[in-house]
């Protein structure tokens, strides 16, 4: 060792304790702790990122491939054929701001929710902060995000639709689809941990939900007096927020409705800190 | 002023049986929650089904144990602790608490300083990554920070001799090197407490050495460690004091000769017979369960027992449920001596050349028959269950039966056998030949 210690001091001197004991009741972040493990973060969204990548022969392929054809399906099923009302703006365009955040949650939700089981191993081996798992998984998607992006992009340039400076406030839409998708990510992770049946919930939860969100349609289209109801449904706040910022003033979101969606991403979100903190101490043992 | 680093106060773990098992999935406890409802509805507590189901629930109340109890001990730094125990006497439980993976039920635990923990080496390596990216993520879950394991990077490369493999992804490495890699980065973290669980009875000899060393190294840089081990021999040359556990108590905290010796005693006196059941343990790897019901050992005319005679051939069978698919299962019967030196280790695919199959859902009875080669003496049989895959992880069984090769010869033997000391016996093919005389008788 480098330091050398005198005799009458010992490490045990300078550290500070740390006192495990049983926890009981409401249990917050430990924030402090979380920053002490930022990298471990890092790594495994990094880690999830490398292996989708180097795992699947077409890769990004697949990022730009799957919202392009479901674009292309919903544009010529709802735009062309049921000929629902697009606000004078590209049909294709629509759909595509609304997919955007919306595989972004869905492929989130998916991965966070299994992100504990997958990671047994680690549970049963190691400590760490848990909630740096379903962390890392729902981020871990920001990437297929940023190429849906770009797509986005040449879509629009494609179908000469005008770029708008509230693009720029994209980002605290994508924060908000960032914590309703963390906020189940939390509840189904930890709920999957005791009950394996969890995961055909989530895959019935994300199928039924593209069609329930106002993916392949305009939030307008439901009748005034339900849709503040209707706005329970957190991705509606999220994809009408994409909408206005890409598409501009005529898709205004409906502000209470989109209140009541923030209102419920909190909620889900704190609940779900509490009841993943309060479950987590026996994850280890039931996993 | 210093206190000790680890104080451990009336710890205790309490686990439940039934919880785990009976309500596996939503559907499951849905459905339970349900007929409880109904059976309170209807008020015909006679009914059946509701009496069946009430004393399922009483049981599952009542199927609560304690993995550990009312464990306090202290201990100081630079000790180096050794935890003795049977399987299942709660030791892995310890370790597990000490390093925050799972909570006590009650007590406290003060800790001064970094803990790590080496409870199987290569947790978080992934098959898909390269050796280089496995050692940053793999530190990364151990505690190192960034910069740190860029400091040591070359270190511990070069000490898992790994220089030109280190950008091949770890699927193709060889068992040894995947080993190797994985203990070369947990054996370069700094804390100040490391608690170890058996990881030395990985890789090759040479290896295991480096490995001891490395321990000896760490124990003398003034760290502390706790160390689970099966192997009283490395326990008595590496450990200063010694726990014993049993059944979940601390048995005795003593200087590591004592416990040993005390361990040793005290296994003498545990299962004495042919034959052992072990209905109510559910052991699991990967979340996929397995049980072995039965554990029986028969001489050579069939008779359940455990003393054999010198060189009677004996026969081993297990009986055992699996209730999920073991990819490429594996079930292994090891033989150790008092002492815990191993003195083999026989896999159940051992002459299939490699194809291992997987084992289905199902209950199985598997019979292994020895040819008998050990010298007189105690021995104790272990069992083993495992997926030969990477990162599958092994179901160790030990100290299930103690059997004993007596110490008679058999008809037509010259030489009393209890002179010749040694664990095996060789049929060695002796010859003896007069040479030309080379030297001269002067």
């Amino acid at each position: 060792m480098s330091v050398t210690i005198s005799d009458s001091y010992t490490i045990s001197d300078f550290i500070p304790e740390r006192i495990i004991r049983p926890r009981r009741g409401l249990i917050g972040i430990d924030f402090k702790e979380l920053w002490i493990y930022r990298e471990l973060f890092w790594f495994l969204a990094w880690r999830d990122i490398l292996v989708l990548y180097k795992q699947t022969a077409i890769g990004i392929a697949w990022a730009v491939f799957q919202p392009v054809v479901t674009m292309v399906v919903f544009t010529l099923i709802f735009g062309n054929l049921a000929k629902l009302p697009s606000n004078n703006a590209s049909y294709a365009v629509m759909t595509f701001a609304a997919l955007l955040p919306w595989q972004f949650f869905s492929n989130a939700i998916t991965k966070s929710s299994n992100s504990l089981i997958s990671s047994q191993n680690l549970i049963t081996k190691v400590y760490f902060p848990r909630i740096i798992l379903p962390a890392s998984a729902t981020i871990s998607g920001a990437v297929d995000f940023m190429i849906s992006f770009v797509v986005l992009i040449g879509i629009m340039v494609w179908c000469k639709a005008p770029f708008r400076l509230s693009m720029f406030l994209l980002p605290l839409f994508f924060l908000f689809a960032f914590f309703a998708a963390f906020g189940a990510g939390l509840w189904l992770g930890a709920l999957n941990v005791k009950y394996r049946d969890v995961n055909y919930v989530v895959t019935f939860l994300v199928r039924l939900g593209m069609y329930i969100s106002p993916v392949g349609f305009i939030s307008s289209v439901i009748p005034q007096r339900w849709r503040f109801v209707y706005s329970l449904n957190p991705m509606v706040g999220v994809i009408d927020g994409f909408r206005w910022c890409i598409l501009g003033e005529q898709f205004k979101p409906y502000w209470p409705g989109f209140w009541a969606s923030f209102t419920m991403v909190l909620m889900i979100l704190v609940t779900g800190i509490c009841f993943f903190r309060s479950t987590e101490k026996n994850f280890a043992d039931v996993i | 002023m210093s206190g000790p680093i680890i104080r451990v106060e009336g710890i205790g773990k309490k686990y439940r049986l039934g919880s785990t098992i009976s309500y596996d999935t939503l559907r499951d406890h849905i459905t339970g929650s349900f007929r409880s409802l109904c059976h309170i509805i209807s008020g015909n507590k006679k009914s059946k089904r509701g009496r069946e189901f009430l004393e399922n629930q009483t049981l599952t109340d009542n199927c609560e144990f304690w993995a550990l109890k009312d464990i306090s001990l202290t201990v100081d730094q630079g000790e180096v602790i050794g935890i003795l125990g049977r399987n299942g006497a709660g030791k892995s439980t310890l370790l597990k608490i000490l390093s925050q993976i799972t909570e006590p039920t009650e007590g406290e635990i003060r800790i001064k300083g970094r803990v790590a923990s080496l409870l199987e080496v290569g947790t978080g390596f992934h098959p898909e990554l390269t050796g280089r990216e496995n050692i940053f993520l793999n530190g990364a879950i151990l505690g190192m920070t960034r910069s740190e394991i860029k400091k040591k990077f070359d270190e511990i490369v070069d000490f898992a001799k790994l220089e030109k493999f280190i950008d091949t992804p770890v699927k193709r490495y060889s068992s040894g090197m995947y080993v190797r890699l994985a203990f070369s980065v947990a054996a370069h973290l700094e804390p100040e407490i490391l608690l170890v669980d058996e990881v030395l009875s990985v890789g090759d000899v040479e290896f295991q050495k480096k490995c001891s060393g490395k321990m000896n190294d760490v124990a003398k840089e003034g760290k502390t460690v706790l160390y689970v081990s099966h192997n009283m021999g490395s326990i008595a040359q590496l450990c200063s004091k010694a726990i014993l556990l049993d059944y979940g108590k601390m048995v005795r905290f003593d200087a590591a000769q004592e416990v040993i010796n005390q361990y040793i005693k005290n296994t003498g006196t545990l299962a004495k017979t042919g034959a052992i059941k072990i209905t109510d343990r559910m052991y699991t790897t990967r979340g996929k369960k397995i049980k072995f019901s039965q554990v029986t050992m028969r001489d050579s005319r069939g008779n359940v027992c455990n003393n054999f005679l010198y060189k009677e051939d004996f026969s081993v069978e297990i009986d055992f449920d699996i209730y999920d698919n073991f990819e490429r299962g594996v079930i292994g019967i090891g033989i150790r001596t008092l002492n815990g030196s191993l003195v083999t280790i026989a896999h159940n695919q051992d002459n299939n050349n490699g194809n291992i199959e997987d084992i289905a859902r199902g209950s199985y009875k598997i019979k292994a028959n020895f040819n008998n080669i050990l010298r007189p003496g105690i021995y104790s049989l272990n069992i083993k269950a495992y997926e030969h895959i990477i990162n599958g992880e092994t179901i160790d069984v030990s100290d299930l039966i103690q059997f004993e090769i007596a110490n008679s010869p058999k008809e037509g033997e010259l030489m009393p056998v209890k002179m010749r000391s040694g664990l095996v016996e060789f049929e060695v093919d002796w010859s003896l030949e007069e040479l030309a005389a080379s030297f001269s008788y002067i």
